[in-house]
């Protein structure tokens, strides 16, 4: 029988065999001294940097805030905080003027001001999916700006104004990891990369942006046990009950607005189910939806999975 | 140019089809991967520019676009809604 329980674990045993493989990675595969993790504040990268700080030791794990315009400012807060309870030195590095000089905050602005011509200083904006739920959509993005009194507006995003709207976003993770190797290189540290299983799987990462790392320790876990890892490893209250957000655009934005179809508990388990061949009526039950509204979860899972496996190409070799 | 004759020009000059590969009219675009997400938007952005109509946010559902078949007769549709 189905239930919330196929995704319980043993966080002892499981921080045991991925403490012991990181050391054996770092040190021995890569001889690396250690290693650069990015800190969010979010939960995978406190409980990437906390696994860090036992398998390699605190002086082994360096921490990196990166904020830039659009982070909000308790992620900063939030990591400092993990970085002083896990006794890791770590460094503060505003990227937003390199995001500048590169033309990402003026590439937005233009690619906003495209669909909406009034856009200009003080308005927020974000970009989102329609909520599979309601019916089998298409996966196409909408535009939702927000005035400076509060006014909101969404339209669908013509092609041009997404790729422009993608291509400076994916800007900001690709500079923080050539921030992160930068330190790597200094340091002679090797690059911990965060994702978790619903992510990895699933292509919620930028191509050489966050999903470039030399490692990547918790690629193998559902997000629901992430957070019982977190729990298990001591991440502080704050982190464990803020809900993920993904932190890229200046309007407040949720993980499943943005991508994912249900919320991150749900999500695992439906994709746990759709790896083990489990029936959409079993699941539905426990999700308290429809069997037709699991098909359609499945259904986009394979799209993304489809969409993923680009990201996860090596670069293609003629012969 | 037939409604479906023009979107099958549109696909298979827009995007990778094997030499082995045949799209019937009534293949699913997604499933077989010969559009993927953004190409889906392209498809979207050609039949709006081309048979000059709005898709609502409540028509982007497959059963409207994902295949050359069901694509023709919701553009009929359309213009029949139009005239």
């Amino acid at each position: 029988m189905f239930t919330r329980d196929v995704l319980q674990l043993d966080c002892a045993q499981a921080v045991e065999q991925i403490c012991k493989t990181l050391e054996k990675q770092v040190r021995g595969t890569m001889k690396k001294r250690g290693a650069v993790v990015g800190i969010s504040g979010g939960i995978d990268s406190s409980v990437v940097a906390a696994l860090c700080v036992r398998a390699l030791g605190k002086k082994r794990t360096y921490g990196l805030f990166m904020p830039e315009r659009a982070s909000s400012g308790d992620s900063l807060e939030l990591g400092r905080l993990l970085a002083t309870d896990l006794g890791i030195e770590s460094q503060l590095c505003d990227i937003a003027p390199a995001l500048e000089g590169l033309g990402c905050y003026s590439a937005l602005d233009h690619a906003v001001k495209s669909q909406f011509p009034e856009y200009s200083e003080g308005y927020k904006f974000k970009i989102s999916l329609p909520s599979i739920l309601e019916g089998n959509r298409l996966n196409v993005y909408r535009l939702t700006i927000e005035s400076p009194s509060g006014k909101q507006q969404t339209k669908r995003m013509s092609l041009e104004s997404y790729l422009e709207v993608v291509a400076a976003t994916n800007y900001k993770q690709r500079v923080r990891k050539m921030t992160e190797y930068f330190h790597a290189d200094r340091l002679n540290f090797a690059v911990a990369g965060t994702p978790n299983l619903l992510e990895y799987d699933q292509g919620f990462f930028v191509k050489q942006g966050d999903g470039a790392a030399d490692f990547k320790p918790i690629a193998h876990l559902y997000k629901t046990q992430v957070y019982a890892l977190a729990e298990y490893l001591g991440v502080p209250r704050e982190i464990r009950t803020r809900p993920p957000t993904t932190d890229t655009y200046t309007m407040a934005q949720s993980q499943e607005e943005f991508y994912f179809a249900l919320p991150h508990d749900k999500m695992d388990l439906c994709l746990y189910a759709h790896n083990h061949g489990v029936a959409a009526s079993e699941v539905a039950p426990v999700l308290e939806v429809t069997p037709e509204q699991i098909e359609i979860v499945f259904a986009d899972i394979e799209s993304k999975r489809r969409f993923a496996q680009y990201l996860h190409m090596q670069p293609l070799l003629v012969g | 140019m037939e409604i479906a004759n023009q979107v099958r020009a549109f696909i298979t000059e827009n995007f990778y089809l094997d030499d082995s590969f045949e799209l019937k009219d009534k293949s699913s675009l997604l499933d077989t991967g010969v559009v993927d997400s953004t190409g889906m938007l392209e498809l979207i952005a050609h039949i709006e520019g081309a048979f000059d109509i709005e898709i609502d946010d409540d028509e982007m559902i497959p059963e409207n676009l994902d295949s050359i078949a069901s694509a023709a007769d919701f553009v009929k549709k359309k213009l029949a809604e139009k005239s």
